[in-house]
């Protein structure tokens, strides 16, 4: 690989003419690689091809994407779906949103692709609410490309049909699990459902779905077009091939959404490199790495490299690689106050333990930043966490206890200052 | 019974709608596109609204509203004619969108949730916008203001007083 593509996105970012049809076709090999896999690779290629790649799913699981479309049964007479997961709503996260501003033709080319090597001739994007102009952007992409014939029936006289729809949700956090995501697709309120079955079993309208996320879609073309060994190549980590789109909010003097090879930098480079180092002269204190539900990591942790396995291995988690820099004079109660509140809000009210624990978390945090708490109230807050984290049906449940435990963990004296009188609410 | 065939909602939502049917398998999927374009035409969704949608989609008044009050973007109470929405999520918040709301919330003389007397402003807290890097949002009908601080907060609400 030459030095200047090491980026695959990043490139085309934050300039608005570079989204149109006639740039993705002239600046950026648009649709040849859909052209070469309905010309002359079979699905069962297409899926080697993405397994050859490494790469992981990009909405925070990190699953394998090529083996996910694997999953698809193959001999099944019902309609098969394609679903990507454009709901983007994990504190922290604004990649998904750049891609579809800027690159909205890689998407769609991904999303022919992906439909061609599953068997699927209707796909939708799930959009988050939000996400009106989004939406509108995309919306025009996919007329764009329809009148071209890259959707539509008979794409490029290769007899495969594709539509694609854009689907909105209306504001809903647990919209973005893949199983809520299915309901509210289906026009129902967005509860998670129980799995088994997975989507690839009985997914969207009761027929074998893959979800995948926007980032990990808008990849493939990227990986038909290098081939599945050297798209692998482009990340320094084994396991995990391409390149990560992050983005990077917080205290830094440079936030911004950034492109770099997986497993190439640490997070300390990221925040000092990309990112400026942390804003207005101040010291770091903490990172939260991959979304508002990371457990979050000191400044004394963040030589990690920053790719999925390394972050597992100190406790944490890459997630949808969104990370957020906290600098020395934040209250770390306070903020885990508002992350806790977050959750709470968005439980979807289905499982007891997810449902009732976020608000009694969020009540016991009320308490110790207004100070009205017991001493033992520290530990029974870490007690309420551990009993929601792996009892509920999605991952919300897991997504609120990690602050919890990993806030108290490692910052823990500013927990007791509160409780000890020793520090108020301003 | 002239009230129950009395129509709200407008030709042209008839013809999204239709539009809409084939790209779907069920047309209860379409329950969320048709809440967000009677939420277009009404500004939020009147009972009668609701009942219009349950009897085009073919199902229960109460299975509609189940759903529209799942999510948080279809108003079932009315709205100013400006939503203003702070988000005030970790990366917002990290970035003083605190501040921001109760400069708003003077601003504007109402609290967080309410509507002006003159109905041209509602204020809303708003979850995680997708707009971290360029914290703090909000958002400000269906478009988002971003960078924003305390001073480029005045001048739109401003903008929007002048404008109106």
């Amino acid at each position: 690989m030459s030095a200047e593509t090491k980026t695959l996105f990043a490139q085309h970012f934050w300039k608005d003419s570079n989204r149109t049809l006639e740039h993705y076709l002239t600046a950026m090999n648009g649709y040849e690689s859909a052209k070469k896999v309905l010309g002359s690779m079979t699905p069962d290629q297409v899926i080697e091809e993405v397994k050859k790649a490494n790469i992981r799913g990009r909405g925070g699981a990190g699953f394998p994407m090529g083996m996910k479309w694997s999953f698809i049964p193959k001999n099944s007479q019902k309609p098969k779906y394609l679903v990507c997961n454009a709901d983007e709503s994990e504190p922290g996260t604004c990649k998904d949103r750049q891609i579809i501003r800027y690159t909205p033709h890689l998407l769609i080319e991904g999303l022919i692709i992906g439909s061609y090597a599953i068997g699927c001739h209707h796909a939708y994007v799930y959009i988050r609410g939000e996400y009106v102009r989004e939406a509108e952007l995309l919306n025009a992409a996919i007329a764009e490309a329809y009148a071209k014939g890259f959707l539509g029936k008979n794409v490029m006289g290769s007899g495969f049909s594709i539509d694609i729809t854009v689907h909105r949700g209306a504001g809903a956090y647990i919209c973005g699990e893949e199983t809520g995501l299915l309901n509210s697709l289906e026009g129902k309120r967005g509860e998670p459902r129980v799995k088994p079955p997975f989507p690839a079993v009985s997914g969207a309208f009761s027929c074998p779905t893959a979800v995948n996320n926007v980032e990990s879609i808008a990849n493939v073309p990227h990986i038909i077009r290098l081939g599945g060994e050297e798209f692998a190549k482009l990340g320094k980590i084994d396991k995990s091939g391409g390149t990560r789109l992050i983005s990077l909010s917080g205290h830094v003097n440079k936030p911004g959404v950034y492109e770099a090879q997986a497993g190439s930098m640490t997070l300390r480079q990221i925040i000092d490199e990309f990112g400026g180092g942390v804003w207005k002269g101040k010291k770091l204190k903490a990172v939260i790495p991959g979304g508002s539900s990371s457990p979050v990591l000191t400044a004394e942790e963040v030589d990690v490299v920053y790719d999925v396995e390394p972050l597992m291995k100190i406790g944490t988690m890459m997630g949808s690689a969104a990370i957020m820099v906290i600098d020395e004079d934040t209250d770390m109660v306070k903020l885990l106050l508002r992350i806790t509140k977050f959750y709470a809000h968005e439980s979807c009210g289905q499982c007891t333990p997810c449902r009732e624990g976020c608000h009694w978390m969020e009540s016991l945090l009320h308490k110790i930043v207004h100070g009205e708490a017991k001493p033992g109230d520290i530990d029974l807050l870490v007690d309420v966490a551990g009993n929601i984290g792996g009892k509920t049906l999605c991952a919300l449940g897991d997504a609120a206890a990690m602050p919890v435990q990993s806030f108290v963990k490692r910052f823990r004296s500013e927990f007791d200052a509160y409780v000890k009188g020793q520090k108020s609410h301003a | 019974m002239t009230e129950k065939t009395e129509k709200h909602l407008s030709e042209k939502f008839y013809d999204a709608m239709k539009g809409l049917e084939p790209r779907y398998p069920d047309k209860k999927a379409l329950i969320l596109p048709a809440l967000h374009q009677a939420q277009k035409e009404y500004g939020w969704l009147p009972k009668e609204v609701l009942a219009e949608v349950a009897q085009y989609i073919g199902v229960h008044e109460a299975q509609i509203r189940e759903v529209a009050s799942f999510y948080t973007m279809y108003n079932l109470k009315p709205v100013g004619k400006m939503h203003l929405k702070i988000c005030t999520n970790v990366a917002c918040c990290l970035r003083g969108a605190d501040g921001l709301m109760e400069f708003a919330e003077k601003k504007l003389g109402v609290r967080c949730g309410e509507t002006t007397p003159d109905g041209l402003f509602t204020l809303s807290e708003e979850e995680c916008l997708g707009a971290c890097t360029t914290a703090p949002a909000m958002m400000a009908n269906d478009d988002y203001v971003e960078n924003l601080d305390i001073q480029g907060l005045n001048q739109f609400i401003e903008k929007v007083k002048h404008e109106r």
